[in-house]
């Protein structure tokens, strides 16, 4: 069973590597994709059913095809991106080693957990993890669809053509329109 | 029953911490080495991710439903995020004509 997890992590750290590293972005969407599968195997290994089945619905379904419609709709998939200096590069994948290894250094004699008493098996299951979203976390769930909502207007409002806001924002122009219509009159 | 208790317990947990800070620093990495934004926002979405997977992990051995919940909401968090991401990606490509993250430096004060 063991050897499913080292085969999955293979595959996620290689996919991620190719993600950062391809050269054309549908490129990358693709190497994400794979990872994020990977990393719905990763659930399933961790007997997380829900999630598994959440995670392959929600990344790679929406986000992942999301990032792909924005890709295509705005021709994006040159792959002339230019590049940074040499020394912003080598300073990003320094920082990015350097984190690595502090926290490998800081886990290097193990975290020490102390194993449970009792084991719950359907811990990942639909309904255990329906039973703590609808009691314990109840008010951060329905919190989060007031995000949504906010997310779809912040969404709508940045993504319109900037032709239809100009008259709005001129707000000088009703009372001018009033001022005139007083003339007339 | 016991099956599944054994397979979690298979892998040791140190494992899936190295596992998930790899996949961190590859996107950490990422964000700071390439400048299209496109990319830096899948990176940001491998970070999100690697961090799911630890939770999940952590969740699974000590067999607390909360860790999964958070992952739940973190998805969500993820979800609107992208949306909103890419509605700005797509205003700036409308207005300076370009995915470079460097463009928007002329947002600084």
């Amino acid at each position: 069973m063991q050897y499913l997890f080292y085969l999955f992590a293979a595959i996620s750290i290689i996919s991620a590597l190719f993600v950062v590293g391809a050269r054309s972005p549908v490129n990358s969407v693709i190497a994400l994709i794979v990872c994020f599968l990977s990393i719905a195997g990763h659930y399933i290994l961790l007997n997380a059913q829900f999630l598994a089945v959440v995670h392959i619905i929600v990344y790679t379904g929406a986000i992942m095809v999301l990032f792909l419609f924005v890709i295509m709709l705005l021709n994006l998939n040159k792959a002339i991106e230019p590049r940074k200096s040499l020394v912003t590069r080598v300073a990003a994948v320094s920082a990015g080693g350097l984190f690595l290894l502090t926290v490998l250094g800081a886990i290097k004699d193990g975290i020490g957990l102390a194993k449970p008493d009792h084991y719950d098996v359907g811990v990942g299951l639909v309904k255990s993890v329906g039973n703590s979203l609808f009691t314990t976390f109840l008010v951060p769930f329905e919190l989060s669809s007031v995000l949504f909502l906010s997310a779809i207007i912040g969404a709508v409002m940045l993504g319109r053509k900037e032709t239809t806001t100009k008259p709005m924002v001129k707000s000088g122009d009703e009372f001018a329109g009033l001022n005139q219509a007083e003339h007339m009159r | 029953m016991k099956d599944v208790i054994t397979a979690i317990q298979a892998v040791p947990m140190e494992h899936y911490v190295v596992l998930s800070m790899i996949l961190f620093s590859i996107g950490m990495a990422g964000v700071l080495f390439r400048r299209n934004t496109i990319i830096i926002l899948m990176c940001l979405e491998l970070m999100f991710n690697s961090v799911n997977l630890l939770l999940t992990a952590f969740s699974a051995h000590h067999s607390d439903p909360g860790g999964q919940v958070f992952v739940f909401f973190i998805m969500l968090v993820a979800a609107a995020e992208v949306t909103v991401g890419l509605a700005i990606l797509v205003m700036m490509k409308r207005n300076v004509d370009s995915v470079d993250i460097n463009q928007l430096s002329r947002l600084k004060g």
